[in-house]
């Protein structure tokens, strides 16, 4: 960290939207050093990715510099002019962006792409780029780049398309490399492999790089120095190593209390004690042999093949998996959503292996349902947005015929009450909440007839850290309350950690291992579990030790 | 807790990002070309209902007033061959044009959204059949299944609104069925099922007010092109007949005259065009407004 | 292999059962449900002929069978190039339809192309102008174009280009001369929902991370447009090309009309006038048939333009889309705001 002459300083920069009055940025002053990290760590709207495209020159037209500057070296970027502007992207500036997905152009073949910053710049012709291209892509740790040259983006997997973007944005060597959230739509073993390039690639050329991320975990493991933004203002910066040991703000405090992928231990372990005990006799759900297979190729499963899992009453267990573990059919079974093709599932009383016909029939699959509630990931999606929120939560209370007209009332007001909510909500409607607010209604709704078992799909993964953390809590204050057995799915293994006394982990359709949590996070059984746990980003000051942390962020949280 | 906001990953299990979506919603405004829209088409509806009260000239008979004058303060559109003022006749022709317009667009509304939701929401043979035959309503030329319908039901102003109506079936069709489907797989709909909810009750308090919005935000853009197929239907003489004003037998009748009496043809012509224009703008708001 | 055999068999069985159903619609409309035509034309007195006569011209033409076997005998006449009589004048159908056919060919292929030419032209001033102020004003063309009835623009031209300013003569004009008024007619309208898609398209892709990843590499808006744009927008431009053939068709009919042109339009029209069923039945099909084979070849083209198609099924992980999510809803809606249909969803749920 050459602190004498920085690579890119951002000085005093402000950014507006024309169609807001706040400043998206206000104010920001930070620098990147050549051959090292910064990255820059908000929550959702902090300002962080204006930033960024600030600094590459392309933000949106309704947005405008006010003021500030930004220097690349010497070059004063903001007063560049559109022609030299565009000398200096690709050759100067290199950007990764977040979602490879729709990163790529999806009609030209990825040799294309990644000659596509020589042809522009004219360092290459047609022929001496496709060698390039292949060191290139051998480079980012492409397997058999001459075949894969040639290949198309919807015919690689994400991660392999993340590299195909590295590959080009490092094509004309430029001094700095502009991630932006570059991991966040990867699984978690992807996420290792494509920091892992990132800061090969760092070592190897001496670029700078600016790392822009919403995950503290992955900022402090890998940046050399760390930016918090919020609301379009640095809140804190300096050294990652002095910010995730001594953080100076409330807010940054708090950002490190909540964020789960920072602590190493489990909050809850209240439930966890009674029932370890008896682990096999009188399991409330109880899954053998479940199988759905949607497609099989390979050895890949599209779907669940012959999974097996038990959960006592009053617990909470976690699925885990990445993309295609087929977690999310595992949890619509549970739920009652989908008849497996084979396998025996028993919730309480209830059985997939009796059968009940007509009439009867139907009355036990609504006793089912009360009994047995399902919480989407995605709250936005998952209300009605023509109900106001008393009708989503009175719905329940008249299909399931529970009370009367009159005490309905009184018993939504006390499911809003329940998940920390005002009575005014009653009458507003989805879109008037905040993600986290609808997620509390989403849980209130579940939660209203009086279920047992409550099956959570990724039910945190849309909210910021914060949210996360509240939202958790409230699942354990619940759980306590009302007795409630949960079964947590998620794609990631710092929050399912934090809330679940037992742990299934699946990958590509197929049970890995399941136990005890604390015993599964310390003592993994199979080399999948083991990768997946190599790959949860650690943050400098863990390495040190554990005393070193627990008290300073939870401490000045606390203030 | 001033965090209690907002969403932060789009994580690699496909959330959305709503935040973005909620937002455009709110500033969804009314612009000058939408207030200007629905000022044309009140006018319109105006003088379908109450014509007498924009002219005192009588639509059918030109008593003394010379034929062929030119447009003036009195005759704002000049006068047709038999001394007519064509102002008049344009807005007594409102009632017949927008009431055929209606016909139609219920036509394909009513059918079109059954046929829509009944697949949409049954899914399997049921949708394969009913979308086999809306294929087959798509695949013949509106113009010539309008014709075919009009010769079998015989010419005149309802029966041209219904052959017109028809043609729309298709449209409704499809985008109820797509937006029943769409609303189907919604986490919504399944939450509602997982709160008890029956097939009817989840039909009648989720789909069908879900669906509503960008259905009828089609139904007034239809309403636009239904306007301008009846009077095609007119102006080859399928329509009302004559001496009834109607827009596009309007604009046949001054084609006779349109080298020494251009406004006959062209003023009416740019009255439907207005009225035509107005539904486009205004079902385009409304369809921006509800997605 | 570019092109799945499976998926062509589909396609093709698909488009054949569409037509043999817009047959059979047809017919029932315009031959079961009036009655038959022969005693419609000969038992008019004036004509002179006797219940005898009249019952030997109805075997003769087979008004006296069951309708199940005239809805074959119709379809085998269909099949071999048999489209029966003109009830009006007593000519063979085929006759009269092949002698119209070639200039209404004509009208429509020029009508197309000027469209086309218009449309990219309003497309690309629209997103790429080089004022604010045009693009928005170019943006609002469509709509405009769209609301324009038809009819009355082919007076107007013709009042304005041959009478006011003698561009185009009247009286006499020369083969090409006589088309440039009629193509114009055809051409305005027909152009306002390809330029609405591809006004939409281009916006869209422009948006699009991948081209923000071209410009972070330096690139210029030309080269965007050419490397990045140019085919991403023409795919959804494709689509609706196969989909306003009705619009074509509409536009042919109201234009023969207006310009006297003979032409399968003002045959259609007279037939409509003279209740001239079997004409009007067979301008149907054949319409019908054009309709479904320029949307079948659009179809099969696809896969050429859109590599994503042309994996085979299966071989891929499941939710693979032809094209992306966004650039598909835009583009349904603007059709439909524009009077035009798209068939994504079908394509959505049978892949």
């Amino acid at each position: 960290m050459t602190e004498s002459a920085p690579l890119l300083s951002v000085e005093d920069l402000s950014v507006a939207y024309s169609q807001s009055s706040a400043p998206a940025v206000d104010g920001v002053s930070f620098a990147v050093a050549a051959g090292s990290m910064t990255a820059v760590v908000g929550e959702s709207g902090s300002g962080k990715s204006t930033t960024a495209n600030a600094v590459i020159g392309l933000l949106p037209e309704s947005a405008q510099i006010t003021g500030g500057h930004i220097r690349l070296g010497e070059v004063d970027l903001g007063a560049l002019g559109a022609s030299t502007w565009r000398g200096v992207r690709g050759s100067q500036i290199g950007y990764v962006p977040q979602d490879p997905g729709s990163s790529l152009n999806p009609l030209q073949t990825i040799g294309k792409s990644v000659a596509e910053a020589l042809r522009i710049h004219k360092r290459a012709d047609r022929k001496s780029a496709r060698a390039q291209v292949i060191d290139l892509l051998a480079k980012v740790g492409i397997d058999r780049p001459q075949m894969r040259a040639d290949q198309f983006p919807h015919e690689l997997s994400g991660g392999m398309r993340q590299r195909v973007l590295i590959a080009s944005a490092i094509a004309l060597r430029p001094r700095l490399l502009i991630a932006d959230e570059p991991t966040s739509a990867l699984d978690v073993t992807v996420q290792k492999q494509v920091l892992d390039l990132l800061d090969g690639l760092r070592a190897e050329t001496g670029m700078g790089v600016l790392f822009i991320t919403h995950d503290l975990a992955v900022a402090g493991e890998r940046a050399d120095d760390v930016v918090v933004m919020q609301s379009g203002k640095v809140v804190e910066a300096g050294p990652a190593a002095r910010i995730f040991s001594r953080p100076a703000t409330d807010y940054t405090a708090r950002l490190l209390a909540d964020a789960p992928a920072l602590k190493t231990k489990a909050r809850h372990t209240a439930t966890a004690e009674d029932s370890q005990a008896d682990s096999s006799s009188a399991a409330f759900v109880s899954v053998e042999g479940l199988t759905q297979v949607y497609a099989r190729n390979e050895d890949q499963v599209i779907g669940v093949d012959d999974v097996s899992l038990s959960v006592q009453r009053g617990t909470t267990h976690g699925i885990v998996g990445e993309s295609g573990s087929g977690k999310t059919t595992t949890g619509k079974a549970l739920a009652g959503f989908l008849t497996p093709q084979s396998g025996r599932i028993r919730i309480g009383d209830f059985d997939t292996a009796d059968s009940v016909k007509g009439n009867a029939a139907r009355v036990r699959r609504r006793d089912f349902r009360r009994r047995v509630q399902l919480v989407h990931q995605n709250p936005y999606s998952a209300l009605d947005p023509k109900h106001s929120i008393r009708q989503i939560l009175t719905e329940p209370l008249r299909n399931f015929r529970i009370g009367t007209r009159a005490s309905r009332a009184g018993l939504v007001a006390e499911a809003l009450d329940r998940v920390s909510l005002p009575t005014e909500f009653l009458d507003r409607r989805p879109q008037e909440l905040s993600g986290g607010q609808l997620q509390r209604v989403a849980i209130a709704r579940a939660l209203i007839a009086g279920p047992e078992l409550v099956v959570f799909d990724e039910a945190v993964s849309a909210l910021d850290v914060t949210v996360q953390a509240q939202i958790l809590d409230l699942l354990d204050e619940l759980q306590v309350e009302l007795g409630l057995t949960y079964v947590f799915i998620s794609h990631d293994l710092a929050v399912v950690r934090q809330i679940a006394d037992t742990v299934s982990v699946m990958s590509q359709g197929r049970l890995m291992e399941n136990g005890p949590t604390e015993d599964l996070f310390a003592r993994p059984q199979t080399h999948y579990t083991r990768t997946l746990l190599d790959a949860i980003p650690r943050p400098v000051m863990l390495h040190g030790g554990e005393d070193a942390k627990n008290p300073t962020p939870l401490a000045a949280a606390e203030r | 807790m001033s965090l209690i906001d907002s969403f932060a990953r789009t994580s690699g299990t496909g959330a959305p990002r709503p935040a973005a979506k909620r937002r455009s919603r709110t500033r969804a405004s009314i612009g000058p070309a939408t207030i200007i829209s629905g000022l044309v088409l009140l006018i319109a509806v105006a003088w379908a209902l109450f014509p007498g009260l924009f002219t005192h000239h009588d639509p059918n008979d030109g008593g003394t007033t010379p034929a062929l004058l030119a447009p003036s303060l009195d005759h704002w559109f000049g006068t047709d061959q038999t001394g007519r003022d064509a102002f008049t006749r344009v807005v007594y022709g409102a009632s017949q044009s927008l009431l055929a317009a209606l016909v139609a667009v219920g036509v394909g509304l009513v059918v079109g959204t059954a046929i829509g939701l009944i697949a949409g929401t049954r899914r399997g043979w049921v949708d394969d059949v009913l979308m086999r035959l809306v294929d087959v309503l798509l695949s013949i030329p509106a113009i010539l299944l309008s014709l075919s319908i009009v010769v079998v039901l015989g010419f005149g102003t309802i029966n041209a609104a219904i052959a017109v109506g028809v043609t729309a079936i298709a449209q409704f069709a499809r985008l109820s069925r797509s937006e029943a489907v769409r609303i189907n797989t919604s986490d919504f709909v399944a939450a509602a099922y997982g709160s008890g909810g029956t097939f009817f009750s989840v039909l009648f308090r989720h789909i069908l007010p879900n669906s509503t919005s960008p259905v009828l935000s089609l139904a007034v853009l239809q309403i636009g092109s239904a306007i301008l197929q009846i009077s095609t239907l007119g102006f080859l003489g399928y329509g009302t007949p004559p001496p009834t004003p109607e827009w596009g037998l309007i604009i046949a009748e001054g084609r006779n005259f349109v080298a020494t009496a251009w406004w006959l043809t062209v003023l009416p012509g740019f009255v439907v065009m207005a009225i035509v224009l107005a539904t486009h703008q205004i079902g385009n708001t409304l369809r921006k407004a509800t997605s | 292999m570019i092109l799945d055999i499976r998926y062509l068999f589909l396609r093709l069985g698909q488009a054949v059962l569409v037509l043999l159903l817009a047959f059979t619609a047809a017919f029932i409309l315009l031959s079961l449900i009036p009655g038959d035509g022969v005693t419609a034309r000969f038992a008019d007195p004036a004509l002179g002929l006797s219940a005898d006569q009249i019952a030997a011209i109805r075997s003769e033409t087979g008004a006296d069978e069951s309708w199940i076997s005239r809805y074959f005998i119709s379809l085998g006449g269909f099949l071999t190039g048999d489209f029966g009589f003109s009830v009006q004048t007593g000519a063979a159908v085929s006759t009269i339809i092949a002698a119209a056919l070639p200039s209404t060919a004509v009208l429509a292929l020029s009508g197309f192309v000027s469209a086309l030419v218009l449309a990219v032209l309003i497309a690309v001033l629209a997103t790429y102008g080089p004022y604010r102020w045009l693009r928005k004003l170019l943006d609002s063309v469509p709509s405009l174009f769209i609301s324009i009835p038809v009819f009355w623009l082919g007076i107007l031209l013709i009042q304005f280009f041959s009478f006011r300013l003698g561009f185009v003569s009247v009286v006499s004009p020369g083969p090409a001369e006589a088309l440039v008024l009629p193509t114009l007619t055809v051409a305005v309208p027909l152009s306002a929902p390809i330029a609405q898609v591809l006004i939409r398209s281009i916006t869209d892709v422009r948006a699009s991370g991948f081209v923000k990843v071209t410009s972070a590499k330096g690139a210029s808006e030309l080269w965007i447009l050419v490397h990045a744009v140019a085919r991403n927008a023409v795919l959804p431009g494709l689509t609706i090309i196969g989909l306003v053939f009705g619009e074509l068709v509409a536009g042919a009919v109201v234009t023969e009309t207006v310009f006297g042109r003979n032409g399968i339009g003002q045959i259609t029209a007279q037939a409509v006038t003279h209740r001239d069923n079997p004409i009007l039945l067979t301008v149907v099909v054949i319409a019908t048939l054009a309709y479904v084979t320029i949307n079948l070849i659009v179809d099969l083209l696809y896969p050429v333009i859109d590599v994503r198609l042309r994996t085979a099924p299966g071989a891929t992980s499941a939710g693979k889309k032809p094209a992306d999510e966004p650039t598909r809803r835009a583009l349904s809606t603007t059709a439909a705001s524009v009077g035009v249909d798209l068939a994504w969803d079908e394509k959505d749920t049978h892949s």
